[in-house]
């Protein structure tokens, strides 16, 4: 019974995928490098020890022994039918990267740059977090190979995503809340950025995302093509055919890449990420960076991103601490131009809905992020019907969320503990 | 007037220059063409007015803080055209140091064009590299701008050649591995990264990062062409106003004209 069967995390990374930006990392007019000259010479190292890595068998072996050892990989396809039947009957797939150790997809990125730093003879890393998922997952991959660990947060996630601080820190890692901006993730990007400037000789900034200067996007890409190229034949093997519809939630865009990717020669699957609408686009809180943002460079890269007339990165808003991006991978912003994926906003309640959907229907809580995707899901589903196959990455689980969506649903309420709430607030549909 | 005519001037008086740097709009627009008009009498030869910008990577809290408050009190891009404007017209050289974003917003070349109109001289670009910056070429050279990247320590011999090979007017050396902000002493690697630089270009080189004291001015004036200031001025402004900024430039001034000029190479 091979459940997904022949596919090596290794390959993503030992095979071109046909879809390579050009060698300074452009992907059409996006990507590049719009970074201080300081960081020139750590990218160019990054860039030489993937480029090497990629073609050693010792490297590649050790990253597909740890992701089988100790991710969990592969990971599996769930079918949903009690979800499909609040989908307009369509059948929907789930890929399971909630499943994975650690909780999300960030872990496939992780290992990959964690055993790079190695090779580079790097001993310190650090990386940003929004909801604490890239920041969990990069303090376990520190413990387990020795690296000294620092991961910057913004103070509004580190509220909302507490028990992700705990984790990192149990795991040994030093939390840095950023009071800077939105003291969301873009300003822990930011100072990621400068304690890079500052520390490069001895430091790799481990980037949770296809977004930053190259060779961040194509290399983060490579280590989550695993996704898609697993699902792709967990779904061959189960259905017989091509999914229609790939659906995924877009931050800065990596698990939406990861499973995009190897469907991307695909004419007929429509690639479709969603991206947090927040309060409602109108509301002009959100953070849709594809579907409503404009070109510009931000953190290294040339992208969309949401900014004013002059410029200025506008602060974007979401109910997800992951999604609460203003920018976005460059990659996207040219599947997006080319017309090969769309990008579609899903806001807070239709998030949170989802969320409560999948938990009751299926039993499985997803992370808020990850319920954006099933909530376009679900949209698409109705609008395409019993005879459409929907392809959704589950990127992570919801234990973090707990909180959040005991609060949005009122099933806690304020001075009550968790054991005398009242269960029925879910099923009456009711934020108290 | 250009920058190269800035370095002349100082070269015949036997000394380096000094470059200071205030953000435009802080904390008004009026506010900093009067802090940004005491740092040109107080002995500065050549202006950076800042455009403030949301995503300062590559400075410290200092002129962090300097920049939120500009943007906070409303300050706009085309603000900086005022201020260089109204510097320029009260006898100052300026030039403008800003992050690419909020050029590429506004339009490169009408960015460049309306730059050289209100009498700006070139623009200091800390996050754009020559490798990507064809369009930036294109309209520096179309409107008589010069065009000042950065090198770093950490920049390899080829980098250097390359980086110089597209600078106009002066090289901007960053003197440290790190973000802006005033420190104790001058790092170790500031006179390396000159002596680096010098072989590949006759452009006067510049040296920024932390300089905070007439003593460290006469310091680095020892070795490099400009002595560049940044933090210091904008905590000077923030303590003591106009007068703070003022008696700050006197004391660099006579720094740099202590030092004399660097040896030759
Ligand atoms: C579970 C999960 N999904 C998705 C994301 C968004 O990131 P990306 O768009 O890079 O996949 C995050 C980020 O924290 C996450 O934790």
């Amino acid at each position: 019974m091979a459940s997904s069967t022949g596919v090596k995390p290794s390959d993503g990374v030992a095979n071109r995928s046909g879809h390579e930006p050009d060698e300074r990392g452009h992907f059409g007019r996006y990507g590049g490098r719009f970074v201080p000259e300081a960081l020139v010479a750590a990218l160019d190292e990054l860039a030489a020890a993937y480029e090497k890595a990629r073609h050693d068998d010792e490297f590649l072996g050790e990253l597909d022994r740890l992701h089988r050892d100790y991710t969990g990989r592969p990971s599996p396809l769930t079918d949903a039918p009690k979800l499909g039947e609040h989908a307009g009957g369509a059948r929907i797939l789930l890929k399971r990267e909630d499943l994975n150790h650690t909780g999300s997809h960030k872990i496939n990125n992780v290992l990959g740059q964690a055993l790079l730093t190695k090779r580079m003879g790097k001993k310190r890393v650090i990386a940003e977090t929004g909801a604490g998922q890239h920041g969990v997952a990069t303090a376990t991959a520190c413990a387990l190979l020795d690296l000294e660990c620092v991961v910057y947060m913004g103070e509004v996630d580190t509220a909302r995503q507490a028990l992700n601080v705990a984790r990192m820190r149990l795991l040994g890692a030093t939390v840095i809340p950023v009071r800077t901006g939105s003291r969301t993730l873009k300003d822990a990007i930011n100072e990621a950025l400068r304690d890079w400037v500052t520390n490069v000789d001895s430091t790799h900034y481990l980037l949770g995302t296809v977004a930053g200067p190259h060779p961040f996007p194509v290399m983060v890409r490579d280590f989550h093509r695993v996704i898609g190229m697993e699902a792709r034949e967990q779904v061959l093997e189960r259905t017989g055919r091509l999914p229609d519809v790939v659906a995924a939630c877009v931050g800065g865009g990596s698990n939406a890449i990861g499973i995009f990717h190897a469907f991307i020669d695909d004419p007929s699957v429509r690639l479709i990420g969603f991206e947090p609408g927040g309060d409602g686009i109108e509301t002009g809180r959100h953070g849709a960076t594809l579907a409503e943002g404009s070109p510009g460079a931000l953190h290294g890269a040339m992208s969309y991103l949401l900014q004013d007339e002059d410029g200025q990165t506008s602060e974007s808003y979401s109910i997800s601490a992951g999604l609460d991006y203003p920018g976005v991978g460059p990659e996207h912003a040219l599947l997006k131009d080319i017309g090969r994926a769309e990008y579609q906003p899903v806001t807070d309640a239709e998030a949170m809905e989802a969320f409560a959907l999948l938990s009751r229907t299926e039993g499985i809580i997803p992370a808020i992020e990850s319920a954006h995707a099933v909530a376009g899901a679900v949209r698409l589903g109705r609008e395409l019907g019993p005879d459409a196959t929907i392809l959704v990455n589950v990127s992570g689980r919801g234990d973090k969320d707990v909180d959040t969506a005991a609060k949005w649903f009122g099933m806690i309420a304020e001075g009550e503990s968790a054991e005398d709430a009242d269960g029925t607030a879910i099923a009456d549909g009711g934020r108290a | 007037m250009t920058v190269s005519d800035v370095f002349t001037r100082c070269a015949a008086q036997g000394r380096g220059a000094l470059v200071g740097y205030l953000p435009a709009g802080f904390p008004t627009v009026d506010g900093s063409v009067d802090l940004i008009s005491a740092m040109v009498d107080g002995g500065c030869d050549l202006v950076e007015v800042g455009i403030p910008y949301s995503d300062p990577v590559m400075d410290g809290p200092t002129i962090q803080a300097a920049a939120e408050t500009a943007l906070r009190a409303g300050v706009r891009l085309r603000d900086v055209f005022t201020v260089v404007e109204r510097v320029a017209a009260a006898g100052g050289s300026a030039v403008v140091m800003t992050y690419y974003n909020p050029v590429l917003r506004y339009g490169v070349d009408a960015f460049a064009r309306d730059l050289a109109a209100a009498g700006g001289l070139g623009v200091i670009t800390p996050d754009l590299i020559p490798d990507e910056a064809d369009e930036w070429l294109a309209a520096s050279t179309a409107h008589g701008l010069d065009r000042i990247f950065l090198v770093a320590p950490s920049s390899t011999e080829e980098r250097i050649a390359s980086t110089v090979a597209a600078c106009t007017g002066f090289v901007y050396a960053t003197s440290i591995m790190g973000v802006t902000g005033a420190r104790d002493s001058v790092a170790d690697v500031a006179p390396e990264i000159v002596a680096r630089t010098r072989p590949h270009t006759r452009l006067p080189i510049g040296v920024g990062l932390g300089v905070r004291s007439g003593e460290q001015a006469a310091q680095v004036a020892s070795f490099a062409d400009a002595v560049i200031v940044g933090s210091a001025f904008v905590s000077a402004a923030t303590d003591r106003g106009t007068d703070g900024v003022h008696d700050l430039a006197a004391e660099l001034a006579d720094g740099v004209r202590r030092a004399g000029v660097p040896a030759p190479a």
